[in-house]
């Protein structure tokens, strides 16, 4: 079917009322979740089979089939949500397909595949009453069950681009700038940043060309769920890069994402040309005078090409080495032009910014942090997944009543936020809110919304050296701290797991932490240290029993080595 | 061109706008440190050895100098306790590599700098990038360049374009504040067209040595433990 | 190796300095490794020096300078898979494959490689062949899925 070019936005909405009118909400949807945990579960055979049995019947005027991006739940997937009711089904095999299609048919519901409480045996059936699902607000994620991501029209079926409608066709830029700025819309990579000062800064730069970016690196690890957002609902994103486009004065954008995820590229590339066949993109779009091209770009599997400059480095075909921040790139960024980069679910919270109010966001989170975050919970918990709670939230519903707890019955050791460039707060912590600030106080700074939880078998010291043996082969080698200071520090910690660690070891480390942070040409340097720190704040003991341990049975050895020589 | 004005280590130091903090040093004979800085290569930020304490508008910072722009009113300070640190444990870390590179012994000296801090892997290459960086931005031949990333990170010769430019030319050994560079080439030259310099001796036996197809001599090493 | 598909990457980005990446990352793909006498091609057509293209295809992990085997194994080591048992997971398929990371064995069979969290930490620990995700693995379900691939 080719599309038609839409030349101003009451063609948009009258083709959504198309849209709509052909659609019979009553009609039964099956949706298979394909997100990358599900995937890894097969649930391409479980998709396949729902088409099979649909095929077999010939039920497709009955009901509807639908592959989605994440629904969330992964530790139980292959997931399978079917509306009307979002009637959850876990753990999903082809075999039970003909059961499915057979209940959904009669209105009824697979009892055995639907969430039982482990403890209670009680049922949850419908996703507003699953434990994982009930606490979560799913501002963002909410829409990937109701979304194919091949399909425009199911993102305009939900109200996709209807904020752009309304920037461009009712706000000036500066007003779309204010609006975001007055929601206080923290950047959610990691430095929680206001994205509306950074909007201005590139604005108001002198140079006319500008640029805007969509970081999807996720370079952090057990972070997923920006790959959630952008595989699963990719014009969300993209409809925020273009509204911020807009506000800046932007006339080119680049989403800069990840290789390695061949769903991924395949949903932002089919989302890119779909929104430039609706006249989204390209010239004059939807009849405003605006002109915005956006092309693709991929990291190359380093971590350190995550970081904005290295990225920027990257995208004009350079070794993605970083340079140094005196200028900021959102006044000289690639090619020196002034560049405003923002990760992916600070893009996709814009959409709703402007439909519904810098006033309405502002009512949501926390006093400084405002709205919901995305986060990857995984590590030694119940249920792993991608959640979605109001910034402020206290840690103890994400990692009880969200998470289910620790796994196989343990008890928690720490909370660790933010990936190899984070830092691990212990247990006792647990009723600390979720906040830019307050966590960033405790020493495990949100990062891009990583959490794991580790268990009480979890060794401290190998998880700073397994955290450190990460970063050196994603540090570029430019400056010497990064490159010198975190391999000294990765031999450090590597002799204390093995057994082999000297007095003076923490000193050493102290120093080592101290000089990379300071004197670190990037963030990677910079921050590479701050496991360390946290660890040494709440887990010091654990290190000094591994020295002075070491050192006694050392000196038991040489003690024994001795005594054999002189028998 | 318009006057900043600016305090280094308590001296009111007259720049122009668009220099860095180091430039403005250099001019007022305020002595920085720096390893891979070198006046016809654009500015790098790689060694970090240049790097100073700033006051500006309240705030402290540590910068790198060599790439830091002026600003009127800064209060910079080329040396104090975290400084000298910084440097210090910079250095150790290079010896770690470069043992007996003199910069590194004289730095060692000033600064305080335990030579033996580190576990030694000598690789020899301390990284500074001003041969790569020479062949690039002042020959525009990049025969040699950086392979691999992080701590593996390594200068490389391109045989093919090192068999053809580097003979002549062979400016960047004495750059190298280790002699590696020369030492690398050397390797390049064995591996992938060996011969030539016998070849190359014999032809010109009795002809008057060409001052520019020099082997500058290796610094000598000291016995190190 | 596809001799002309190469030949058409190199041709698309003629000219086009800023497209080494690209041309780096379609060339990796199609041909599974970068062959020194491919990339002294593609540099003097993206009119790029040998020495940069040599230092991307270097630095990134993606890239491989030397052949690869017929099946890629990759073992995850990203966090989850680290905390959920990828090192035990890692030691089976080493000793299966007789292969360290990075390696590949003399019959090309296998290629191992560790690294980048793939995201599916749900499903951890996690081992990829040739793209395909086996979830939760246990050293000795290594093994049988190991012998599937020739």
């Amino acid at each position: 079917m080719t599309m038609l070019k839409l030349n101003s936005a009451a063609e948009l909405e009258a083709l959504r009322a198309k849209i709509l009118a052909g659609r019979d909400p009553a009609k039964p949807c099956i949706a298979v979740c394909a997100g990358a945990a599900c995937d890894g579960m097969d649930s391409a055979a479980v998709a396949c089979a729902f088409l099979a049995e649909v095929g077999r019947q010939q039920l497709g005027e009955r009901l509807e089939l639908r592959t989605t991006g994440c629904h969330g739940y992964c530790e139980r997937g292959p997931n399978v949500v079917v509306t009307p009711g979002e009637i959850c089904y876990f753990e999903v095999a082809p075999a039970d397909v003909p059961e499915i299609v057979a209940a959904t048919l009669r209105g009824e519901v697979v009892e055995r595949l639907v969430y039982h409480d482990p403890a209670s045996g009680a049922k949850a059936v419908h996703m507003n009453e699953v434990p994982f699902y009930k606490h979560q607000t799913r501002l963002l994620i909410g829409d990937n069950p109701k979304i194919d991501p091949m399909k425009i029209d199911d993102y305009l079926a939900v109200g996709g681009y209807a904020a752009l409608i309304k920037a461009l066709t009712e706000m000036t830029p500066d007003q779309v700038l204010d609006e975001v700025k007055r929601a206080n819309l923290r950047g959610r990579g990691g430095g929680g940043f206001p994205a509306g000062s950074k909007w201005e800064t590139t604005r108001n730069a002198p140079e006319k060309i500008k640029y805007v970016i969509v970081n999807g690196h996720e370079g952090e690890s057990a972070a997923f769920m920006d790959r959630a957002m952008l595989t699963g609902n990719p014009h969300k994103v993209l409809e925020g890069l273009i509204i911020g486009a807009y506000a800046i004065g932007a006339q080119r954008g680049f989403m800069y994402t990840r290789h390695d995820m061949p769903l991924l590229e395949k949903h932002v590339r089919n989302a890119l040309a779909q929104a430039k066949e609706y006249g989204l993109l390209g010239e004059n779009i939807l009849g405003s005078g605006f002109s915005l091209e956006v092309e693709l770009h991929f990291d190359v599997g380093i971590f350190v090409s995550g970081e904005s400059s290295a990225l920027m480095r990257s995208i004009e075909g350079n070794a993605p080495e970083p340079r140094p921040k005196y200028v900021r790139t959102s006044v000289s960024g690639i090619w020196d032009k002034p560049s405003n980069l923002n990760n992916v679910e600070t893009w996709a919270n814009v959409p709703q910014i402007i439909s519904r109010g810098a006033e309405w966001f502002t009512s949501i989170g926390s006093e400084k942090s405002r709205g919901t975050k995305l986060i990857s919970l995984s590590g030694n918990v119940v249920n792993s997944g991608v959640v979605e709670v109001p910034m402020g939230t206290p840690l103890r519903t994400l990692v009880f009543d969200i998470g289910g707890g620790v796994r196989d019955g343990k008890t928690l050791k720490a909370i660790h936020f933010g990936g190899a460039m984070g830092g691990s707060i212990p247990a006792r912590l647990i009723d600390a809110p979720l906040d830019f600030d307050g966590m960033s106080k405790l020493g495990a700074p949100i990062g891009a919304g990583g959490l794991l939880l580790m268990d009480e078998d979890t060794d401290m010291v190998e998880v700073a050296r397994y955290l450190m043996d990460f970063l050196t082969k994603e540090s570029c080698g430019k400056c010497v701290p990064c490159r010198e200071g975190m391999q000294q520090m990765l031999q450090t910690l590597t002799r204390l797991t093995e057994g082999r660690g000297r007095q003076g070891d923490l000193e050493l480390l102290e120093d080592l932490v101290e000089v990379t942070g300071l004197g670190s040409l990037c963030a990677l340097g910079k921050t590479s240290g701050d496991p360390l720190k946290s660890m040494f704040r709440y887990f010091r003991p654990e290190y000094e029993a591994r020295i002075s341990n070491q050192a006694a049975n050392q000196a038991a050895d040489q003690a024994a080595a001795g005594s054999g020589d002189t028998k | 061109m318009s006057e900043i004005v600016l305090n280094i280590d308590g001296k009111e130091v007259a720049a122009s706008a668009g220099m860095t903090v180091l430039q403005a040093a250099q001019q007022a004979d305020i002595h920085i440190p720096t390893l891979c800085h070198h006046e016809k290569l654009e500015a790098y930020g790689g060694c970090r050895l240049c790097i100073v304490e700033v006051e500006a508008r309240g705030r402290k910072s540590y910068v790198v100098s060599c790439l830091y722009p002026v600003e009127p009113g800064i209060v910079v300070r080329t040396r104090s306790e975290k400084v000298d640190k910084i440097r210090k444990v910079l250095v150790e870390e290079l010896m770690a590599h470069a043992p007996d590179a003199p910069e590194l012994v004289r730095l060692a000296e000033e600064y305080g700098a335990d030579r033996h801090r580190f576990d030694k892997e000598t690789s020899f290459c301390v990284l500074c990038g001003l041969c790569v960086r020479y062949c690039d931005e002042v020959k525009h031949k990049n025969a040699v360049g950086f392979i691999e990333n992080g701590a593996v990170r390594e200068i490389s010769f391109i045989p093919e374009i090192a068999a053809k430019e580097c003979w002549s030319c062979q400016e960047c050994f004495t750059l190298c504040p280790t002699s590696y560079a020369q030492a690398a080439y050397l390797l390049t030259e064995a591996l992938a067209f060996p011969g030539r310099r016998e070849a190359h001796s014999h032809a010109h036996a009795h002809a008057t040595p060409e001052p520019e197809r020099r082997v500058i001599p290796i610094t000598p090493v000291a016995a190190t433990a | 190796m596809c001799e002309q598909k190469i030949d058409a990457i190199i041709e698309k980005y003629r000219g086009q300095p800023g497209s080494l990446i690209h041309a780096l990352v379609e060339i990796q793909h199609e041909n599974h490794w970068l062959p020194r006498e491919v990339l002294q091609r593609l540099a003097d057509a993206l009119e790029v020096s040998f020495s940069q293209v040599m230092q991307i295809a270097s630095f990134y992990k993606t890239f491989s300078l030397t052949p690869k085997g017929r099946h890629e194994v990759h073992v995850c080591s990203g966090m989850t898979c680290h905390l959920r048992g990828a090192a035990k997971l890692l030691a089976r398929v080493e000793e299966i494959t007789g292969l360290k990371a990075g390696e590949t064995d003399a019959d090309s069979r296998f290629t191992l490689e560790t690294g980048a969290c793939l995201g599916s930490c749900s499903i951890a620990p996690e081992l990829i062949v040739d793209g395909k995700h086996y979830g939760r693995m246990t050293p000795d379900q290594a093994e049988a899925v190991l012998k599937s691939y020739e």
